[in-house]
């Protein structure tokens, strides 16, 4: 932020006494302004424009790690469907997007992508493709897929400086500009690559959240109106649209609360509402739930009080006060019984539905971990550890209750809106890891009002008291022992934290966050770098040599990956809409080989492909994910005989050597990852068969396999996939 | 209950003469709104529901309206100069209409 003294004062003594009413036209006395010919006005503005800049290709550019370390490539699971969705919406066009069903996802049930997406993220991807290979950019989908959420991270810089600006001043939103476009909270979900929902869906949200606070201060229906427009933008990009329709009519009922209610935010929050409704209907995967599920009543009963406030104020100014009273009784009996009778109606006989799971689990944190599995499971629905606040925030963690002091001290109907961003976003950060997405945002709005407001005073104090500036000082103000020492040391410790939070979020993008979890790469023993690209090899091989109506089945996590790149048909995968059917999955994974193949024959499967990481020492392979396999498995009618207790030892424990139990020993799962593994020498010194990731040599090595038999292991064992053989043609 | 409708009938009287004509011709039009929408709404509890999203549209639309003109209503009267200092007749009035574009290019959408 630019002030005006210090750049008049250290020119000197003839510039330190000018006149404040003449700071804005006055061309500065400082030598390089005074070169360049600029007012004051100007060099703000420049100076804005430069950190803005600044911030935005910083953005950019520290979340291209991974592109500079291995290659453009999608990440992970999730951002390899949206992938081929966005490939087919470019080939195809929006109408058979819209009306898409696929069958060659979760076999025989199929999946109608039209009308289970959130499309925001697949549109503006392909709309940009468009554009630019209109004007002979020839960039390919995958590129514009891979570097979309860079792109729209600059965008998210600029959208936050804009509302931070609103809230405070513009000092407060370059910071805050600053802040949120290194934070590692926001990086994790939108690196190169990371071509997943929350990419684009963090920037609508700021844009809606700027637009209602403009809303808010004017009160017009211009700004209102674009609000609902933004938005249907955010409706249509993530299914976090919830917490936006709830956050809003809380604000405006924390306004009614405290006697803030004015005309201006009755104007903002019914455009916004009633628009804004029927425009997120339009995205055919939110359908009718505006109006039935429980989760959008709120917003609708705030919008029933907002009339009713609205009328009662208009008649309380036409009338007196007794004849008010009277009526407003009156009235207000029957109006109160009539509401209360119908919405016990609508709730009892369930046309209100009731709070879905996903989000119940949010207000009861144990619900999901006693009820539903699949949903336990997903390891980005676990509780935050209290290391991740400070590993994914830093600096913001300290600066974000000074920012709310900042706000309480200053309470406009704006603040307000934040300090409840602030606080709902930490309980929800702390119930799930994957909402420290939610809470990054507000934490560098927050901490960049706080930063510029402690840097207002000290800087201010910092420089020696003029002659001219003691006259005019408020009475207010004291002075004390070392006051602009005082005020110079401040400023600085507030540059050595923002140094350290800068070099701690370049840090973590670079270790933590910057890996593509498909292609993996370790250290030798000489220091050389050895890359596992298994994965590739292994979806490549099937989509060269096998049928083109070949089934696949292996657990849920690897199925977008399976359609994407090897273009098979697959049982189940990511989306885990029909927990029914991954339970048969499971069961069939848990099964002794002859069981499991009768189930195999129900779903027709021809291959079967499992993750192993014994040989390399991978962590994250199916053995480990073994255990969800018998939960789920174990959870529905079919597979009740399956029980968890069964897989462990007499003592309670996992093992998979000799003393692991018989059950674990014998199940398909273990029998297809260690095939053939009995033979191979993994580490000097280790007898033969010595799993790596679990630390001991496995119990059951000299087996053969009956009916399958292995198809393809891909270099380092990481997959590996079996063919299912066919019943011979004569029963013997 | 006597004492209720001497009130209500100072209430009108007072309505009649104090309100300029501007905004008499607003809440005329917010009537016929209202009309439209209890119509839409008992036709639905008659005939059903199906197609819901015909009858959610046609009813959101009268809603929708019916708070845009409340909304102008706001801004136009006199009396509110104070709330909606910066915002002149005419930018209220092109605001008013620039929603109504956006409102119903979505309920034509919608009704299908």
């Amino acid at each position: 932020m630019v002030r005006q003294n210090p750049v008049s004062s250290a020119a000197g003594p003839a510039a330190a006494q000018t006149n404040g009413n003449t700071f804005t036209l006055q061309k500065s006395k400082d030598s390089l302004s005074k070169y360049l010919n600029l007012t004051t006005e100007q060099q703000e503005t420049y100076l804005k424009l430069l950190i803005l800049t600044v911030s935005c290709i910083m953005s950019f550019s520290t979340r291209l790690f991974s592109v500079l370390r291995y290659e453009s490539v999608i990440h992970e699971f999730d951002p390899y469907f949206n992938y081929r969705t966005t490939k087919y919406l470019a080939e195809e066009g929006y109408y058979k997007f819209h009306n898409w069903f696929d069958d060659r996802a979760w076999y025989p049930l199929g999946r109608i992508i039209g009308g289970t997406i959130y499309p925001g993220l697949m549109v503006t991807a392909s709309a940009l493709h468009y554009i630019m290979n209109a004007l002979h950019v020839s960039i390919d989908v995958r590129n514009v897929c891979v570097f979309f959420a860079p792109l729209f991270s600059s965008f998210t810089t600029i959208v936050t400086y804009l509302l931070t600006k609103e809230l405070k001043d513009s000092g407060a939103g370059l910071v805050a500009a600053a802040l949120i476009s290194i934070v590692p909270g926001y990086i994790s979900r939108s690196v190169a690559g990371s071509y997943d929902n929350e990419g684009i869906a963090i920037f609508c949200m700021l844009l809606t959240y700027y637009l209602w606070i403009k809303s808010v201060k004017t009160g017009s229906i211009y700004w209102s109106t674009a609000c609902a427009l933004a938005y249907f933008y955010m409706v249509s990009s993530w299914g976090g649209y919830v917490f936006l329709i709830n956050l809003i009519p809380l604000h405006v009922l924390a306004l009614i609360f405290t006697g803030r209610f004015s005309h201006r935010i009755y104007v903002a929050y019914s455009t916004v509402y009633c628009i804004g409704t029927i425009l997120s209907m339009q995205i055919p995967f939110v359908g009718f739930q505006p109006v039935q599920s429980s989760e959008h009543m709120a917003a609708f009963g705030v919008f029933g009080l907002c009339q009713l406030y609205a009328f009662v104020e208009y008649l309380r100014s036409k009338m007196t006060k007794e004849n008010f009273e009277t009526l407003l009784r009156s009235v207000a009996m029957v109006f109160v019984g009539v509401i209360g009778v119908a919405g016990l109606i609508l709730s009892l006989s369930g046309k209100i539905a009731p709070w879905t799971g996903r989000f119940y689990s949010l207000l009861d944190p144990s619900y999901a971990k006693n009820n539903i599995p699949i949903i336990a499971s997903v390891s980005e629905h676990q509780p935050t550890a209290w290391s991740s606040f400070y590993f994914d925030l830093q600096l913001l963690v300290f600066m974000f209750p000074v920012g709310m002091y900042y706000c309480f001290k200053k309470l406009t109907d704006a603040n307000i809106f934040i300090i409840m961003y602030g606080v709902t976003s930490i309980y929800f950060a702390g119930v799930m890891v994957r909402l420290m997405l939610v809470l990054a945002p507000v934490m560098c709005v927050l901490s960049g009002i706080g930063i510029s407001s402690i840097l207002h005073i000290y800087a201010r104090n910092s420089e020696p008291d003029t002659s001219a500036e003691k006259k005019g000082k408020k009475g207010g103000e004291t002075s004390y022992w070392f006051k602009s020492e005082i005020g110079t040391a401040v400023c600085c410790m507030m540059t050595v934290f923002l140094a350290s939070y800068a070099w701690h979020c370049i840090w973590v993008t670079s270790e933590a966050y910057s890996s593509p979890s498909i292609v993996l790469s370790a250290r030798g023993g000489h220091g050389d770098r050895i890359i596992f690209d298994d994965f590739r090899e292994a979806y490549y091989w099937l989509r060269m040599n096998t049928d083109e109506d070949a089934k696949v089945m292996s657990w849920w996590d690897y199925g977008y990956q399976i359609t994407a790149m090897a273009n098979r048909t697959i049982l189940v995968d990511n989306n885990t809409w029909n927990n029914t059917h991954i339970s048969q999955v499971g069961q069939a994974m848990s099964r002794p080989e002859d069981r499991a193949y009768k189930i195999m024959q129900e779903l027709d499967v021809d291959y079967v492909l499992v993750i192993f990481g014994g040989l390399t020492g991978y962590s994250s392979d199916d053995i480990n994910k073994f255990l969800w396999m018998v939960r789920i498995g174990g959870s529905t009618e079919r597979g009740a005989d399956i029980k968890e207790t069964d897989y462990y030892t007499p003592s309670g424990e996992f093992r998979v050597d000799r003393e692991g139990s018989p059950t674990l020993l014998n199940c398909l799962m273990y029998k297809l990852c260690y095939y053939r593994f009995g033979d191979v020498y993994t580490e000097g010194g280790k007898p033969p068969g010595y799993d790596r990731v679990r630390n001991v040599e496995i119990g059951n090595k000299d087996f053969e396999l009956d009916k399958l038999e292995e198809a393809f292991t891909s270099e380092h064992w990481l997959v590996r996939i079996y063919r299912v053989k066919k019943m011979p043609n004569r029963g013997i | 209950m006597a004492h209720l409708g001497e009130i209500l009938v100072k209430l009108y009287e007072e309505y009649r003469g104090k309100t300029p004509k501007r905004l008499k011709l607003v809440d005329a039009y917010l009537v016929y709104v209202l009309m439209t929408g209890i119509i839409q709404f008992l036709y639905c509890l008659l005939v059903g529901t199906f197609p819901f999203n015909s009858f959610l549209s046609g009813f959101i639309s009268t809603v929708a309206s019916f708070i845009l003109a409340t909304c102008l209503r706001m801004q136009i009267n006199p009396e509110n100069k104070s709330q909606f200092g910066h915002i002149s007749q005419e930018r209220a009035m092109a605001d008013f209409v620039f929603a109504h574009v956006v409102l119903h290019l979505v309920v034509i959408n919608f009704i299908g």
